[in-house]
């Protein structure tokens, strides 16, 4: 590995610091004024917008992981290692605040503080298996070992995704619950305006830039790590 | 001397074969298992204390849940038996196709796992007074145990050559296996209450296909999981 | 036949091995020595094909490693630091099942035979569990000659054996190395190494940084040889 990240960090990504600073500011301008008062549901529906950005830019995260962990089995160079982790803990706290949000969602919509919604329950269950990944992770000791592992299971576990989310619906259509809330497809069921749709949209774009950035500073921070090491047992060799 | 490579079909039989026999010789896996599985009957019977009627709905329910537990026991001997003088690499060294050494120790999870679940059937059945004769049931038993065995035995690979390997196999089993013990639970339960096929086949399907997917992917990526 | 050109093994950051190069030819039984962790045992498996090399060249029994491995197992055969026998079989069903792995033909014949060599042959019912560490290494053995392979590796393979094992352990390679097998073995007992090998290699710094065939005549024991060869590597790189 080169001796690049001892640099400073990059003008564009600083710029970028100060872009999706900028762009979380305006944006949450937008969900809270701009965006119209939903008539049914009131002002908890604006938990909307950060939920949903939450959560698609999560499952994009995962998927980066799963690139990354493809990669790694391929060509087998640290950095797509690196880039697997940081990938995966940002899906992992985007998954969360998607969660999170869901479920404040739920409680005023639908008096529970969860409801076994395919979508929230699928979020959960993949925020397990990310979360397993990390378990498999810190097992195992050996570098090389622990990449190619976390690759295969980052690429293991998405693929079960789809599958859960199937098996969820499938669940939900021929018994409907009985513990929890109504109807999945009830959930959050509104026409959206323009408004809300611009307030979406730009929602969505800064939580493209803000998970870049943390991505970003979390790879250098993983090749750093890594160069730290490399030297301290180059170190101890002699 | 003549030496002929062993073919595919020949070699997954010896490992199976071989794995049989270490198990009729220690009788350590099945017992345990086969406990294990019965004590969690009965916790589940004081925890979920159900009238008569309200057994039937979860019968499906508990019976995979036990058929979940109990096969990590399973998972883990069977590759820890492989861990022990590093008998793995005696198969590595072998003139034979790796991805035998996947289907052989599949299969012999799976036998393991279907004796088990045979043996919990009649039992479950005395104890709960509940008919499980239903073919419906047992074809879902055998695909929900593909689908898990097939996932298990990769991630059992893995989990035994880490530190934590107890803790790790069910955590990272579990989130994994859940499309398939849903699915499975779905149909178990449809089968069981009678239900017209045509509701239980989106079920099935589902199992089918995650059964396809788990045995490819794992089947992929096994000779990435025991290489050095 | 071994020809390795060039190997090199890093693992994460570690270099085990750099740039070695060494050959054995049929009928040879050449002896490694090498102090702890010099990476005797990580070109063993190198060759073995139970671990592939960073960069190099390997021929092995006449087939290209890694390319070829799959071809190259059959005629290695190998016995590392670890039993590789599953403890709850007898010493012959464990056999049994090593012959159903390399294809042989008249198995049974042919695993009573191996167990007579090493001394096993009454024992053969009984489970591994219970062998000792001298009847553990002897069923080793008796594994890693089972398919009759053109390359042996042994890793240490006195280890654990009294006189009487020893001395059959000797003859029993020596006769191979009769019938034409090429074989390396890695060793820590100097007195093993000058009673077999025709050469002895050390392995120092990564790589074959001394070597000695039994037909040079030299003034110096096999001790001091030895002991010169770690000393001048200790030297070399840095140059005092």
């Amino acid at each position: 590995m080169k001796n690049d990240y001892l640099d400073e960090t990059p003008q564009l990504l600083k710029v970028l610091n100060w872009i999706s600073v900028l762009l979380l500011l305006i944006a949450s301008w937008m969900v809270f004024f701009y965006a119209p008062l939903e008539a049914v549901m009131g002002q908890v529906q604006r938990v909307f917008y950060f939920h949903v950005a939450a959560g698609w830019l999560g499952m994009a995260a995962f998927f980066v992981a799963v690139v990354a962990g493809i990669a790694y089995l391929i060509r087998r160079t640290a950095k797509w290692d690196v880039l697997g982790v940081a990938a995966v803990e940002l899906g992992l706290i985007y998954m969360f605040v998607n969660i999170v949000s869901g479920s404040i969602w739920a409680r005023p919509a639908w008096n529970s503080w969860w409801t076994w919604d395919p979508r929230l329950v699928t979020a959960t269950v993949m925020e397990l298996v990310y979360l397993a990944y990390l378990m498999l992770r810190q097992g195992i000791e050996e570098p090389e070992r622990r990449a190619r592992f976390g690759a295969v299971y980052a690429i293991l576990g998405f693929a079960t995704v789809p599958l859960t989310f199937f098996s969820i619906r499938i669940w939900r259509t021929i018994h409907p619950v009985v513990i929890g809330s109504g109807d999945a497809g009830a959930k959050g069921s509104f026409e959206m305006t323009s408004t809300m749709l611009q307030t979406f949209m730009f929602s969505l774009a800064t939580f493209t830039v803000l998970g870049i950035v943390l991505l970003w500073h979390r790879y250098r921070l993983g090749k750093l790590e890594a160069q730290v090491e490399e030297m301290r047992m180059e170190a101890l060799d002699y | 001397m003549e030496i002929k490579s062993p073919g595919f079909l020949a070699s997954i039989k010896a490992i199976l074969w071989k794995d049989i026999a270490i198990e009729w010789r220690s009788r350590q896996m099945l017992s345990a298992m086969m406990i294990f599985a019965l004590l969690v009957i009965l916790i589940f019977n004081f925890a979920l204390e159900l009238d008569a009627r309200a057994r039937i709905n979860v019968t499906a329910g508990v019976l995979w849940a036990t058929f979940a537990f109990a096969g990590t026991l399973g998972l883990n001997r069977s590759m820890a038996i492989e861990k022990e003088g590093d008998a793995l690499d005696g198969l590595l060294l072998a003139p034979i196709d790796r991805s035998t050494i996947y289907f052989g120790k599949l299969l012999g999870n799976l036998l393991f796992m279907f004796v088990v679940e045979l043996i919990t059937l009649p039992v479950y059945s005395v104890l709960y007074n509940v008919n499980l004769f239903n073919a419906g049931l047992l074809l879902v038993i055998v695909l929900g145990s593909l689908g898990y065995a097939a996932v298990g035995t990769l991630l059992a690979s893995m989990a035994v050559q880490a530190r934590t390997r107890d803790l790790l196999l069910p955590v990272l089993l579990f989130p994994v296996v859940i499309p398939a013990l849903v699915a499975a639970i779905r149909a178990s339960s449809g089968f069981l209450s009678g239900l017209e096929v045509e509701f239980i086949m989106p079920s099935l399907n589902l199992l089918i296909a995650y059964d396809l997917v788990m045995l490819a992917l794992a089947y992929m990526f096994f000779d990435f999981v025991i290489e050095e | 036949m071994i020809e390795v050109t060039g190997l090199s093994k890093r693992f994460a950051n570690k270099h085990v091995l750099k740039g070695l190069e060494i050959t054995v030819t049929p009928g040879e039984i050449v002896a490694l020595l090498g102090a702890n962790g010099a990476g005797k045992t990580t070109l063993l498996r190198i060759l073995a094909a139970l671990s592939n090399p960073t960069l190099g060249k390997i021929k092995i029994g006449g087939h290209a490693l890694p390319a070829e491995a799959a071809a190259a197992r059959g005629r290695i055969g190998f016995l590392g630091h670890k039993t590789l026998l599953y403890s709850d079989l007898s010493a012959e069903q464990n056999l049994l099942f090593c012959s159903r792995l390399y294809g042989i033909q008249n198995a049974n014949s042919r695993v009573d035979e191996v167990l007579e060599l090493v001394n096993l042959f009454r024992r053969k019912r009984d489970p591994v569990r219970i062998f000792s560490r001298g009847m553990l290494q002897r069923l080793s053995i008796g594994r890693a000659i089972l398919h009759n392979p053109q390359v042996l590796l042994l890793d240490e393979a006195h280890t654990g054996l009294d006189q009487d094992s020893a001395a059959m352990l000797n003859e029993l390679l020596r006769s191979l190395s009769k019938e034409g097998a090429t074989i390396l073995m890695a060793s820590h007992d100097l007195d093993r190494v000058s009673e077999l090998a025709y050469r002895v290699d050390v392995l120092v710094s990564g790589r074959i940084a001394a070597s000695r065939s039994k037909s040079e005549k030299s003034s110096s024991s096999l001790a001091q040889f030895y002991a010169d060869a770690l000393q001048s590597e200790k030297r070399g790189p840095r140059g005092n």
